[in-house]
């Protein structure tokens, strides 16, 4: 027996007896969602149990060094565990902006003190991040950021606002750009700076969005001590650290990973739209349907393409920014689609189950997928600029 | 199942590259309409992409084929999109390769395919009967009579239809299944009307007026007609989704270079957001299309039981993207592209006629609901 052929053997025996029967049903809702972080309260023991089990295999994040807390896995055995947890449809032990946008980065620009210091604690869910990039006047023009950091010798004195971070108000930490070098040309003033949420002079205020929900905050600080060691990468160079974080997040956010999965062609059974063989009755939304379907395929085997082409050495570059950009569009669609399906069933606010409602708000939060992340028009400027290398305007 | 070519596939693109670009550029195909010509296609390059193994891509070497699969052949038609060869290949060295090769006795087989491979005959395969496709509606009639078969009825649009030297017919037979049939188009009955398309490819209206068929022009190796069709129709299904992804890739790559070149307000017009968007816009669909015309190929070559599903999303979204990037070619080439010395027409007029072909998008989409129980 080969290698990987055992360790699909090993890792399938590990789930059946450890993953608790109540985290192998699908995600409805955001309270299904593992955070982690100081403040989460935990849904059910099960949840908890699910991510103690895991963290302690190094499997929330399992191609991370083991020294820092990951599971030391190679591509392959990490797509096996993908597959082995989708088989019997385990939900993600933990999600977070520390695994997916942070992460990363300290892999590749921290210190060896930040990579012990914090990463273990990402994988273990201990510490919940927040990211401070957006500001009110610097959304797409991210570099027109003005939150500033004077440097004080030993350390910098914050001062500024950011805006649209999400969770700011659950999270421990943030990770933020700062100008630290007023004089410097736009885009090489900036540093990136790790932030402790509990420090004096840090602040949030929750922002309401259409979906009801206000998971997301503006973020205030107010002459904000940070130490010189809470600095990634060096000063002034920021903003190489935010383009590589960005490229992990697009291509997440492209992933689909908005909370509850919705199937239009399930929605079309719920309302009641079959004929008697069990179509969907009518015909142009069963079309529809289908044309979404083929779309998803064709999003899906991108997906797996630019996976073979990344794995056979070449570059993926620019191309998360076609994904982000189709992956999202396809999402609002598919919530679209979805709420059409539902009729009148999808229109419902609150109800007296918790997951009342769920359909509308998640296809109302959709709405910021092609805008969180970098908003879609941005993505179509990075492809007309750098891949198919048309004029400066 | 990887997306990624081959070093073998890799050298047969690059070979297909560059003998199209020299043998049958678009000014070729310019050429065959300003002459007329009757057959649609160029003998002489037709026997050299013969010696060059593609007519036999899909044929056992037994028969005097290379067999390298649907995977290979479509590297090649995807090459030939990109200069709209016009040939008789997706006709002759697909569909009635697939047909004889699957449906075909030994002796069919070694009668017809090693003329395939040659490029000594060329074939084609006689189906619709209505404007759109529908391979379901057949009523062209072979009335068993002795050992034989009379054939009777009328076929529309067949592609190459004109040229050909060897027809495949589908027809009902008296217990209502379907047959293939092997017919002679000089035999007496056989009437064709040549039908110049918008493509300026050829093919030819067919009528069979009691036409007298031997025992053998059955090919009879299995006794489901209907399935043998139905698989050499998804063979060329997902061939065809290779060449419009050719024309896709095509159109759209000249549309990149003439917006980087135009000037109008003293600038590029590339330059301009509203084209940049567009032509981003495109790249994403063109790129998405291209992901799903490889599965199509690889499932048909690996697992040929789950290739009609993916076929038909390929050709349905192939069909789509493939007119979608050729009408914005003309459209950002302004004026010039609505002019017939400018070639990018030439691909519009393609996109359209390979997407009727087959089953167009509403089609293949009606299959995909079908198939995946919508
Ligand atoms: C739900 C949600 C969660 C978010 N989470 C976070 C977070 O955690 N942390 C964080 O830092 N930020 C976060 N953001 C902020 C997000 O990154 C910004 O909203 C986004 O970058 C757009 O900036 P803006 O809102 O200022 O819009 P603007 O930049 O003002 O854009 C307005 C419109 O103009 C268009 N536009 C702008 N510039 C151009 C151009 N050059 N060409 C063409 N069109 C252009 C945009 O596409 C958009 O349609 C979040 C946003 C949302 C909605």
């Amino acid at each position: 027996m080969s290698n990987l052929e055992s360790f699909r053997n090993e890792t399938r025996d590990w789930l059946e007896a450890n993953c608790p029967d109540s985290m192998r049903t699908p995600i409805k809702s955001e309270k299904d969602i593992c955070w982690g972080g100081k403040r989460f309260e935990f849904a059910s023991d099960d949840q908890k149990i699910w991510l103690e089990r895991m963290s302690s295999r190094g499997w929330t994040c399992p191609t991370w060094p083991e020294e820092y807390g990951g599971g030391g896995l190679s591509k392959e055995e990490a797509e096996i565990l993908k597959e082995e947890m989708s088989r019997i449809k385990a939900r993600p032990a933990l999600i977070s902006f520390g695994i997916w946008m942070l992460g990363p980065a300290l892999l590749k620009y921290g210190t060896e003190e930040q990579k012990k210091h914090y990463l273990p604690q990402i994988t273990r869910g201990e510490i919940r991040w927040a990211q401070g990039y957006s500001e009110p006047g610097a959304g797409s023009d991210l570099a027109a950021l003005r939150t500033k950091g004077d440097d004080k010798g030993d350390h910098w004195v914050v001062n500024g606002q950011k805006v649209w971070t999400s969770y700011a108000d659950e999270c421990d930490w943030i990770f933020a750009l700062v100008r630290t070098e007023p004089d410097a040309p736009k885009h090489l003033g900036i540093s990136f700076l790790l932030i402790d949420m509990t420090w004096d002079g840090v602040s949030t205020k929750p922002i309401k969005l259409i979906s009801g929900k206000s998971p997301f905050c503006e973020t205030f600080f107010d002459d904000v001590e940070v130490p010189k060691e809470n600095i990634v990468h060096e000063a002034g160079r920021g903003w190489d650290v935010a383009k590589y974080l960005l490229s992990h997040e697009r291509a997440n956010i492209a992933g689909g990973g908005s909370g509850a999965q919705m199937n239009p062609a399930s929605a079309a059974r719920q309302s009641g739209e079959v004929d008697e063989d069990g179509r969907i009755s009518d015909p142009i939304l069963r079309a529809d349907i289908a044309r979404l379907t083929i779309d998803a395929l064709a999003f899906e085997t991108t997906l797996q393409r630019i996976k073979d082409q990344a794995d056979g050495g070449q570059g993926v570059g620019a191309k998360a920014s076609m994904l982000k950009y189709y992956g999202t569009e396809l999402n609002k669609r598919r919530h679209e689609l979805n709420m059409s399906a539902l009729g009148s069933d999808g229109l419902l606010w609150e109800g007296d189950n918790p997951e009342d409602g769920d359909p509308a708000r998640s296809w109302l939060r959709s709405r910021a997928n092609s805008i969180e992340g970098g908003t879609s028009e941005i993505q179509l400027n990075i492809l007309a600029k750098r891949v198919l290398e048309l004029p400066g305007g | 199942m990887t997306y990624i070519l081959s070093e073998e596939e890799q050298m047969l693109r690059d070979s297909a590259q560059a003998f199209l670009a020299e043998k049958s550029p678009v000014s070729e195909l310019r050429r065959l309409r300003d002459e007329g010509c009757k057959d649609g296609f160029r003998h002489a390059i037709w026997k050299d992409m013969a010696e060059m193994g593609w007519n036999g891509i899909v044929i056992p070497e037994e028969y005097g084929g290379v067999d390298m699969g649907y995977t290979a052949a479509g590297i090649i038609l995807q090459e030939m999109g990109k200069t709209l060869a016009a040939t008789p290949f997706l006709a002759s060295s697909i569909l009635c390769a697939t047909a004889l090769r699957y449906g075909g006795t030994e002796a069919q087989k070694s009668a017809h395919l090693p003329k395939i491979a040659e490029g000594e005959k060329v074939y084609a395969l006689a189906v619709d009967e209505k404007a759109r496709h529908d391979a379901k509606h057949i009523e062209t009639r072979a009335k068993k009579d002795g050992n034989g078969f009379r054939l009777s009825g009328q076929k529309r649009f067949v592609a190459c239809g004109n040229g050909a030297d060897m027809l495949i017919v589908a027809a009902r037979m008296d217990d209502e299944s379907i047959g293939l049939f092997l017919v002679d188009p000089e035999a007496d009955g056989v009437e064709r009307t040549l039908r110049r398309s918008v493509d300026s490819h050829a093919p030819a209206n067919i009528d069979f007026n009691d036409v007298k068929l031997d025992g053998d022009a059955l090919l009879s190796e299995t006794d489901d007609g209907a399935a043998l069709l139905d698989a050499v129709l998804y063979a060329g299904r997902a061939c065809l989704a290779a060449e419009q992804l050719g024309v896709a890739v095509e159109a759209f790559s000249r549309t990149i270079d003439y917006i980087k070149e135009r000037d109008q307000f003293g600038q590029k017009i590339g330059s301009f957001q509203a084209l940049q968007h567009r032509a981003a816009d495109l790249l994403t669909e063109v790129e998405m299309t291209e992901s799903l015309v490889v599965k199509a190929l690889r499932q048909l070559d690996e697992s040929p039981s789950q290739a009609p599903f993916w076929i038909a999303a390929a050709k349905g979204r192939a069909t789509r993207v493939s007119r979608l990037s050729a009408s914005e070619a003309i459209q950002m080439h302004g004026g010039v592209g609505m002019t017939d010395e400018y070639e990018i027409g030439f691909f519009y007029k393609r996109a359209q006629a390979a997407g009727e072909f087959l089953g167009d998008d509403a089609w293949c989409t009606a299959r995909v609901a079908e198939m995946s129980g919508i």
